[in-house]
């Protein structure tokens, strides 16, 4: 009968935050601009340039901090991170190390039991990320861009308190609403811009102490993150039931081979020899500065959730579906508040959006039209401007291109026609031209007027409002 | 009086006079240099060409009356560690020994807004880390009072150059006596800055919490002028202070009387030369004849200074120098094998041993395991020395004392023994590491005739005062500057 063992994980989460300038220069942070055409001596590490602290980088760690429970550092400090490497200009790194601008801190997740578990934040310290190396395999050699040198990064370093991937992901699905509701960064794991590492070792079960951990790097989306515990915490029970040992080491996830290899053990680990960098002043952040942040904290998803049933009366599900990234709570905040009828925009939300999203293989983010023409698509539905079948081919060119819909409609001629005397004449045409329809009506057969409704939307190339359509055939044929 | 024997304020005054114009000043500095240069070396780089179109251009503006200050027209040379935009900076290494700068240091900035014309770059100990000047790359600096004595250093081919009136003015920087020591080797006046007065922005750093430029000249007044217009606060700069003070030439006036003068115990004992303690006794004496009061007392720590000084200034310049890689610009090996090998090896190759040695012993204070005993230690202690100056400054306006234990020692005494050469610093250092102002005025010459320097040490943003007292040792002092005029047969003055 084999031991019981329990997996215990712990998160480095890098997060690039969203600032327009760089942490220490004012490059712009822009991402897929030429190589080095957002660079300066400063961010080039040039000689004697010297870094300048951007204030937006604080404020931005220091609402994560709050948002995670965090005390703030109210004295911090950056240090110097020394080693060698070409894509990192002076070839130290500046970052945090003996006082991180918050300590302390924890989120609470939802279990898949449906329980609830806290998770706790060790530390949230600021750093500048290094530049991007392009090894031209052609040429034989290596180019470096220094275009991502000095965009700012915080590392939310959390408590080994995590025990399956289940957790893992919804942590990481937590920290990365709650980042986006602040706006601080977008949270991309697959451009890079939420970078986690996975600190993992197993213990039998009910045992006091932890076992030997490694740490996993370059997982660049949920579902490598969970592949790579599974695939980690199987490889750590092997070594243990075959009698030997797990090396504290780093390892490296390959997300195709579905496989990890050793990059460096702790033996050979470098000697990074931290020391506070002489460049930069003691940061001193004063209560009134916490507090003016503090106020500016956004509302969460778990207020809007309930804010959402309650002021709005959309059901639950709804209410999740919607919250669930920034983008799409963003969108119908403002529509809503555009168009006046939350119902309405939730529906479109909920319905063709979502379709349409799956249909492309897309994510909300990736949502590109505005609060506005969704708002004008409504109204002009609303007003009977449009029927509801056009009002879809509409949101359609919404969807794809932010189409403005007023235009649209009229570039098109899809106005539903009003004129009464054109339409009477398609229906006394409809009826002359379908005899059997028309008697199977006077007969008794309800059904038979869908039909003609469909013959005289046809006839009008969908433009006339079927609902009126209906109203004036009963009454034709009654006559 | 030729132009190269004026001071720059007097050159500047003749400049604005109309008297001589800017290309004038120009050619005859360059002649200057073109003559000495061969037995003093002072220049790494002279920028004939540009400073001859520069003089043209500061010529207009100074016609059309848009440059009006003290020092417009008037040349300058330039420590080799401060960037110069398209003029090679190299820190007197062979790592930089071809690189060009894209940008200029805000204090260059500041002066070329007053009007200078920069001649070219001075010769230094390679990266500022040397008392001799010898540690250069582009060989050793002479003294001009006698070309087989080094000028001092690091700031040795500012000073010399200046002292040989190959320039009227130049700019240094002091990180541990710098500026002071070599003033004083030469005979001209240097002054260090309380800590964050001139922006740092474009100084090739090497232990950036001691750094500080400064102004080197041959008298008081000059001096003055020059740190205000280099002075500034700059956003480019985190250690940048902003003050309110600038108008140091406001403190050149005559009169010291009521002031405060305390002469540390520690600064008079052993291991100072005779000729040079009783040249700094003799300048406190005529400082009491106008009417100071001066004290003996005890400074605390004194004997802690240097260690904590080579602790903090090793471990900052170890990893401010990490970025000369010969990846992005500077010395590149010829053959390597790999990038470990290309980084070992250019660095072997590029770095001289006196900067080889600090890095390591850099490296080594900053290793886990020895951070808390050395680095961690040797912070606290700075933290002591500056307790020490804060009680002394209760009771003193400013502080006496030599400026180097010696006089200039012959080329190649010191290079063999790096602790005879670290303890050479003893009076400079704690200046540094209490982020207070010092300069250095010449106060006699020893029976050899080589210049001795008195230093005045004031207390943080109190440049005045020592600027003041430093003027009136100079006009009062019956010292003036045609008793210098032994200049190796080099010399203008008095022609």
């Amino acid at each position: 009968m084999g031991k019981q063992y329990e997996t215990v994980i712990g998160l480095e989460v890098h997060v690039e935050l969203a600032t327009k300038t760089k942490i220490f220069c004012g490059c712009s942070t822009a991402f897929g601009s030429a190589p080095n055409t957002h660079t300066c001596p400063v961010c080039a590490g040039m000689p004697g340039a010297l870094p300048v602290l951007n204030k937006k980088v604080v404020e931005y760690a220091m609402a994560v901090g709050l948002a995670l429970g965090c005390e703030i550092t109210k004295n911090c400090k950056f240090d110097r991170k020394n080693y060698f490497y070409p894509d990192n200009p002076q070839n130290y790194q500046i970052s945090q190390l003996y006082l991180p601008i918050c300590k302390n801190g924890g989120i609470e997740i939802e279990t898949d039991e449906g329980g609830k578990k806290f998770v706790g934040i060790h530390e949230i310290h600021m750093e500048e990320d290094a530049g991007k190396l392009v090894h031209d395999e052609w040429e034989g050699c290596s180019y470096v861009d220094f275009n991502r040198a000095g965009v700012p990064l915080i590392e939310i370093v959390s408590k080994p308190d995590m025990r399956s991937a289940e957790e893992v992901i919804a942590y990481l699905d937590k920290l990365r609403l709650i980042i986006q509701y602040l706006g601080a960064s977008d949270c991309k794991l697959q451009e890079g811009s939420m970078r986690a590492d996975v600190n993992l070792s197993v213990r039998e079960k009910g045992r006091g102490e932890f076992g030997t951990r490694t740490e996993m790097k370059n997982l660049n989306s949920f579902k490598a993150i969970a592949r790579a515990i599974e695939n980690e915490k199987n490889r750590q029970i092997d070594l243990l039931e075959s009698g030997g040992a797990v090396i504290q080491e780093t390892r490296r996830w390959d997300d195709l081979k579905e496989y990890s290899f050793a990059m460096r053990s702790k033996e050979d680990a470098k000697d990074y020899r931290y020391f506070p960098d002489p460049d930069l002043v003691l940061l001193q952040i004063t209560d009134s500065w916490i507090e003016e942040i503090k106020g500016q904290q956004p509302e969460f998803r778990t207020e809007k959730l309930a804010r959402y049933q309650s002021e709005y009366g959309l059901p639950l599900y709804d209410a999740e579906i919607l919250t669930g990234t920034k983008k799409l709570a963003d969108l119908f905040e403002a529509t809503s508040a555009l168009s006046g009828s939350p119902k309405k925009v939730s529906n479109w939300l909920m319905g063709e959006t979502m379709r349409l999203l799956k249909e492309n293989g897309m994510d909300a983010e990736d949502i590109r039209f505005s609060p506005e023409n969704l708002a004008a698509l409504i109204e002009l539905a609303d007003k009977g401007v449009i029927n509801s079948t056009v009002a879809k081919e509409v949101f359609g060119h919404v969807f794809a291109e932010d189409a403005d819909p007023k235009r649209y409609v009229q570039e098109h001629g899809l106005r539903t026609v009003q004129d009464e005397g054109a339409l009477h004449g398609v229906v006394e045409q409809v009826i002359k031209e379908n005899a059997k329809s028309v008697q199977d009506y006077k007969d008794g057969k309800e059904k038979a007027i869908g039909f003609l409704v469909g013959q005289t939307m046809k006839a009008m190339k969908g433009k006339a409002d079927p609902g009126a359509v209906k109203e004036m055939l009963k009454g034709m044929l009654a006559e | 009086m030729s132009i190269t024997g004026m001071t720059a304020l007097e050159l500047g005054n003749k400049i604005q006079k109309r008297e001589i114009s800017v290309v004038e000043a120009t050619e005859a500095v360059l002649e200057s240099v073109r003559r000495k240069e061969p037995s003093i070396n002072a220049f790494v780089t002279v920028d004939g060409e540009g400073a001859r179109k520069r003089a043209k251009e500061v010529q207009k503006q100074i016609d059309e009356g848009t440059l009006t200050g003290p020092l417009a027209g008037v040349p300058v040379a330039v420590k080799d560690n401060l960037c110069t935009e398209g003029m090679p900076t190299t820190c007197s290494s062979k790592i930089l020994h071809n690189f060009i700068p894209s940008y200029t240091a805000t204090a260059v900035e500041n002066l070329m807004r007053a009007g200078a014309v920069v001649i070219g770059k001075t010769n230094m100990d390679e990266f500022a880390m040397g008392s001799t000047t010898e540690t250069s790359y582009f060989g050793a600096t002479k003294n001009p009072w006698n070309t087989s004595h080094v000028p001092g250093g690091s700031s040795g081919g500012s000073c010399a150059a200046v002292a040989a009136e190959e320039c009227p003015y130049a700019l240094g920087s002091d990180t541990g006596g710098s500026i002071r020591q070599p003033s004083s080797f030469c005979g001209v006046v240097g002054l260090k800055p309380t800590y964050g007065t001139v922006s740092r922005y474009g100084l090739v750093a090497y232990g950036s919490s001691l750094d500080q430029i400064g102004p080197i000249a041959r008298d008081v007044a000059d001096c003055a002028a020059v740190l205000e217009a280099v002075a500034s606060y700059d956003t480019k700069d985190s250690t940048s202070v902003r003050r309110q003070d600038l108008d140091f030439t406001s403190a050149l006036k005559e009169g010291v009387s009521g002031m405060k003068i305390g002469l540390p115990r520690d600064y008079f004992g052993t291991g100072l030369n005779t000729e040079v303690k009783e040249a700094v006794l003799a300048a406190a004496k005529k400082l009491e004849g106008c009417g100071a009061v001066i004290e003996e007392f005890n400074l605390g720590l004194v004997e802690y200074a240097i260690p904590a000084y080579y602790v903090i200034a090793c471990a900052e310049a170890s990893s401010n120098l990490a970025r000369f890689d010969g990846i992005k610009y500077g010395y590149r090996t010829k053959q390597y094998e790999g990038l470990h090998n290309l980084y070992k090896k250019s660095r072997s190759e590029g770095f001289g041993p006196e900067v080889k040695r600090r890095i390591m012993l850099g490296s080594f204070v900053l290793s886990s395991g020895y951070y808390d005993a050395y680095y961690l230690k040797a912070l606290r202690t700075k933290a002591l020395i500056k307790q020490e100056f804060d009680k002394a400054f209760a009771h003193y306006d400013m502080i006496l004392g030599p400026a180097a234990p010696s006089t200039a020692p012959r080329l190649g005494e010191n290079l063999d023994d790096p602790i005879k050469m670290y303890l050479g610093d003893i009076y400079t250092v704690s200046v540094n590491l209490a982020g207070l102002p010092g300069i250095s005025v010449p106060c006699g010459t020893d029976k050899a005739g080589l210049p001795v320097g008195v230093q005045l040490i004031g207390n943080c943003f109190e440049e005045k005062k020592i600027i003041r007292a430093a003027y009136t040792l100079e006009r009062t002092g019956g010292y003036s500057r045609s008793t210098l005029a032994v200049l190796d047969g080099t010399s203008e003055r008095g022609k």
